[in-house]
């Protein structure tokens, strides 16, 4: 992979000059996920709005069971970790435990999603579609997106295992897998917010 | 063709990483979010002032992101820009859509 | 396999444009699909004021009308004023600050076929059951409950064109913070780069928010969802504070590269620098943070009480500083000046002059009490279209004169420039003027027609007399392209006697740029290599003058072009008509688009 197909100049020592000194495309990445907490912060704050203005139910205490989303939250965490490691090992050009790490990420964030399908079945069965009520709308188009993130990021390091087989991502060149570690903690983080505020804080409705 | 040496030498500093945490580190701190994960859980069950509660888990919530932030995002590590330019998303975030709470009187009673 | 990945390398035809990466042929891209939407929106403007002539007009049906006034709102911003920035900004600005190109390339590509795909998304809205017809502000519920196709295909076209949009943003910024050339530091940097930093970054914050606006309205339309739903305890309110929370950022988008170009055109033509730079800059900077804080002036009779109408209307207040600042440094820029009265420099004068009246109208919004009266009504149409075609386009318009020999490699005729300036100036006028009186005496904004006796008569005539101007004028623009293209390339690299790096470059500049990187010591530092003054400020051309730059990159390497952006654009108009079509369509799209992603990352590098 063509690690920032950045038009990057090289000094004397063939290192990439920039006017920064920093790469490139850590600097593109970080200002994208500056962006995108703009996008959640939306999206959470209309679930804010809406809370306990459901006219109908069902509402949160009827469907949340915390104790099978407190483990989603422990996976997705767990899935940081595992990351973090994975970037150490190809830094370290540990190819192999690289490519252990990195799948072992994509595995708990596949377990977080079938963790989230299996909830928003469960949901829909007790009677909560996106279309019956304020918090159905405001919860799974919420989780759905963070969850359509999640998605992309499995794929992503799923490809980054492959790109490493073939010899595009190494030791000497890894800066795609740092890329994808940020895209993955923000979207752990995003989580940790999620999980706190649609979960945790309890409605103070006057609804059961 | 002339080369500012201080970019040159940021390039040089920022390829090594001023300081690369070891991976136990990093367990410690997956450890800590843990900890603070079952914490929240288990707040979140208790009987207590409501405002209280929501301090609470507010704190640990704030808490459990500046780690992952800092140190798996490795802005405690790395230059201050990228830290910046992650905390102005945040900030406009936090004051516009606040702003917007505030209008429609989420905060009030 | 690596057969099939091989990297197209077309230098000339067709092909060579549907897979360039060059930033300045996707600028030249980007500028004749804007003067294209200008034309299609004009016609609907066209449409617009022959329906208003008179009083009780029939030229098109009610339902028409609203497709029309929509289509003429979301076309000027989203498919004039956005890509004519966005041109300049390609083409111009990594020659401005000595770089070969973007930081990304191909992403840049993308940006510019996805903004094609969203432009085509909208407009075959009219071939397949009538175009959006909600206002370009979308306001529930009526957007919610609109029947029909037309309304879906605003939420997703405005999605595919924001996403463009926030990509190209996102290139555009971190060229301009890594890809300087060695000893352009920030602030030596045109005016213009920090005027397209700014709409960068203000591009990077607000697109999101309307993202979550129009992911809501879409889902509001398509799932069934509940967010605007009053019945249901949602409020349709949100939606007007996600819109203006962008759409207030939006204006400033519009606005600021204009801004820049004004900046760049001043000081050449009055031959000195330009007055006040570091203030013209920070209140560039300031505009685009205030910006995220007056949004609710938008709102002010939507309800929201006294504390947050009283508290929009002080921080409207506040923004019309800074900008007032920079008319003040322009006017400085032009005192005492050297000055050549060259059409460039017309119509940023012209841009100066109707910015103000429009600018000032602005103050008068910012008055709540004041706006009560004005919101909802001409007055307000008479406010934007001072700002967005006497200031932007104007603006725009300048600057096409003035970096079209560089661009082409002929100049514009001087004498057709002048003629149309003197038309659109005073059709813009007469268009526009009108509109405050009937703004002030109750006209509504956005209604099919009028009764007689209203008193309204003689300013809706004025105005349609002042559009027909204003087409013939760019009817003159238009045949003035025609018959420069016709002529052969003449332009030297330095027409005007500029200050900046791209007159250093042949005209056009070679597809590398720059055959050695520049090395910068000063702000100008073009102007400063040509001229020194002496100690009364009188200019002295330098003997020798600077070394023109050497023709010979053969040993540049370029990226090389590539079909994929195209490819990955095509899957992402596939999924959004799929939204509307069906699921069949959407998984069709995301299959393309997954398999452009995989053939754009596995592709052979440039160097190979």
């Amino acid at each position: 992979m063509e690690a920032g197909t950045a038009i990057e100049r090289k000094d004397d020592h063939g290192a990439h000059y920039t006017s920064t000194g920093l790469p490139t495309v850590k600097v593109a990445m970080w200002i994208f996920l500056a962006s995108e907490t703009l996008l959640f912060g939306g999206l959470i704050s209309t679930y804010l709005l809406y809370r306990g203005r459901s006219v109908v139910g069902p509402y949160p205490k009827d469907v949340f069971d915390i104790p099978y989303t407190s483990v989603s939250a422990f996976v997705l965490l767990a899935s940081s970790l595992t990351m973090v490691l994975a970037l150490g090992a190809i830094q370290r050009g540990e190819d192999h435990r690289f490519r252990i790490w990195i799948m072992a990420t994509a595995l708990l964030g596949l377990t977080f999603i079938s963790g989230q399908i299996y909830e928003f079945t469960s949901f829909f069965h007790e009677g909560l579609a996106i279309d019956t009520n304020l918090f159905g709308s405001t919860f799974f188009t919420l989780t759905g997106f963070h969850g359509a993130h999640v998605t992309v990021g499995i794929l992503m390091l799923m490809s980054l295992a492959s790109l490493n087989s073939q010899g595009r991502v190494t030791k000497d060149n890894p800066i795609a897998v740092e890329m994808v570690g940020l895209y993955w903690h923000f979207v752990d983080i995003v989580w940790i917010i999620i999980f706190t505020v649609v979960y945790l804080i309890p409605t103070g409705s006057p609804h059961p | 063709m002339s080369t500012p040496s201080d970019a040159q030498a940021d390039v040089h500093e920022d390829l090594h990483e001023r300081r690369h945490p070891q991976p136990w580190e990093y367990v410690k701190i997956a450890l800590i979010l843990a900890v603070l994960t079952a914490a929240e859980v288990a707040v979140s069950y208790m009987d207590v002032n409501h405002a209280l509660q929501i301090a609470a888990l507010l704190g640990m919530m704030v808490i459990k992101f500046v780690l992952v932030v800092l140190w798996y995002m490795h802005v405690r590590f790395d230059n201050p820009a990228y830290g910046r330019v992650f905390t102005l998303g945040i900030t406009l975030a936090v004051v516009v859509y606040g702003v917007v709470l505030l209008c429609f009187g989420v905060f009030q009673k | 396999m690596s057969g099939m990945l091989k990297r197209p390398s077309a230098t000339r035809g067709w092909w060579s444009w549907a897979t360039t990466v060059d930033h300045k042929k996707i600028g030249i891209m980007y500028l004749f699909s804007a003067i294209f939407f200008f034309g299609v929106g004009g016609i609907e403007a066209m449409f617009i004021r022959m329906q208003l002539a008179g009083p009780n007009g029939h030229v098109v049906s009610e339902a028409v009308y609203n497709q029309i006034f929509t289509m003429h709102g979301l076309t000027m911003v989203f498919l004039v004023v956005m890509p004519l920035g966005a041109a300049f900004a390609n083409y111009l600005m990594p020659l401005m600050v000595g770089a070969r190109d973007v930081a990304f390339p191909r992403l840049n590509a993308l940006g510019f076929w996805a903004f094609i795909g969203g432009g085509i998304l909208m407009y075959s809205s009219f071939l397949l059951g009538g175009a959006p017809d909600g206002g370009w502000f979308g306001y529930p519920p009526n957007s919610v409950v609109s029947p029909g196709n037309g309304m879906t295909f605003y939420c997703l076209g405005l999605m595919v064109l924001g996403t463009a949009s926030l990509i190209s943003a996102i290139n555009l910024a971190t060229t301009i913070i890594n890809l300087r050339a060695p000893g352009m530091t920030l602030m030596r940097m045109p005016v213009f780069v920090w005027m397209t930093l700014v709409t960068q970054f203000l591009l990077i914050f607000s697109l999101p928010i309307i993202t979550v606006a129009l992911v809501e309205l879409l889902f509001d339309r398509r799932f069934g969802t509940l967010f605007f739903d009053p019945g249901a305890g949602g409020d349709p309110i949100l939606w007007q504070h996600l819109f203006w929370l962008f759409g207030h950022p939006e204006v400033y988008i519009l606005i600021l590269p204009a801004f820049g170009i004004v900046s760049e055109v001043l000081p050449v033509f009055a031959r000195k620098p330009l007055y006040g730079r570091p203030f013209v800059i920070f209140s560039g900077i300031a505009i685009g943070f205030m910006g995220f804080g007056v949004w609710a002036h938008h709102m002010f009779t939507a309800g929201l009480g006294p504390v947050a109408n009283s508290a929009f209307g002080i921080t409207t207040m506040l923004i019309a500083i800074p900008t007032g600042v920079k008319i003040f440094n322009w006017l400085g820029t032009l005192w005492k000046g050297d000055i050549t009265f060259d059409t460039p420099l017309l119509y940023c004068v012209g841009f100066i002059a109707l910015f103000i009246v429009g600018g000032l109208s602005g103050v008068m919004h910012a008055v709540v009490p004041s706006d009560y009266q004005q919101s909802d009504t001409y007055f307000v149409v008479a406010h934007f279209h001072y700002v967005l075609f006497g200031g932007a386009l104007l603006g725009f318009i300048g600057g096409i004169y003035y970096w079209f020999p560089k661009m082409f490699g002929r100049m514009l005729s001087e004498k057709l420039g002048k003629v149309q300036f003197w038309i659109m100036f005073v059709g813009m006028n007469l268009t526009f003027f009108p509109m405050h009186m009937l703004g002030l005496q109750g006209m509504p904004r956005r209604i099919y027609t009028y009764a007689r006796g209203m008193g309204w008569d003689l300013y809706n005539l004025m105005a349609t007399v002042g559009a027909f101007m204003l087409a013939v004028g760019s009817l003159v623009f238009l045949w003035n392209l025609i018959v420069t293209f016709r002529k052969a390339r003449s332009a030297v690299a330095d027409p005007w006697d500029g200050r900046t790096l791209e007159w250093t470059m042949s005209s056009p500049p070679p597809g590398y740029n720059f055959a050695e990187l520049p090395v910068v010591h000063s702000e100008d530092s073009f102007w400063h290599e040509k001229y020194s003054e002496t100690r009364d400020g009188k200019l002295v051309r330098r003997e020798p003058g600077p070394e023109p730059q050497s023709d010979d990159g053969s040993k540049v390497h370029m990226p090389s072009p590539s079909f994929w952006p195209l490819f990955v654009a095509g899957g992402v108009a596939i999924v959004a008509y799929g939204v509307i079509y069906g699921w069949p369509m959407v998984f069709f799209g995301a299959v393309v688009f997954a398999f452009g992603a995989f053939g754009w990352v596995l592709e052979p590098s440039s160097e190979e």
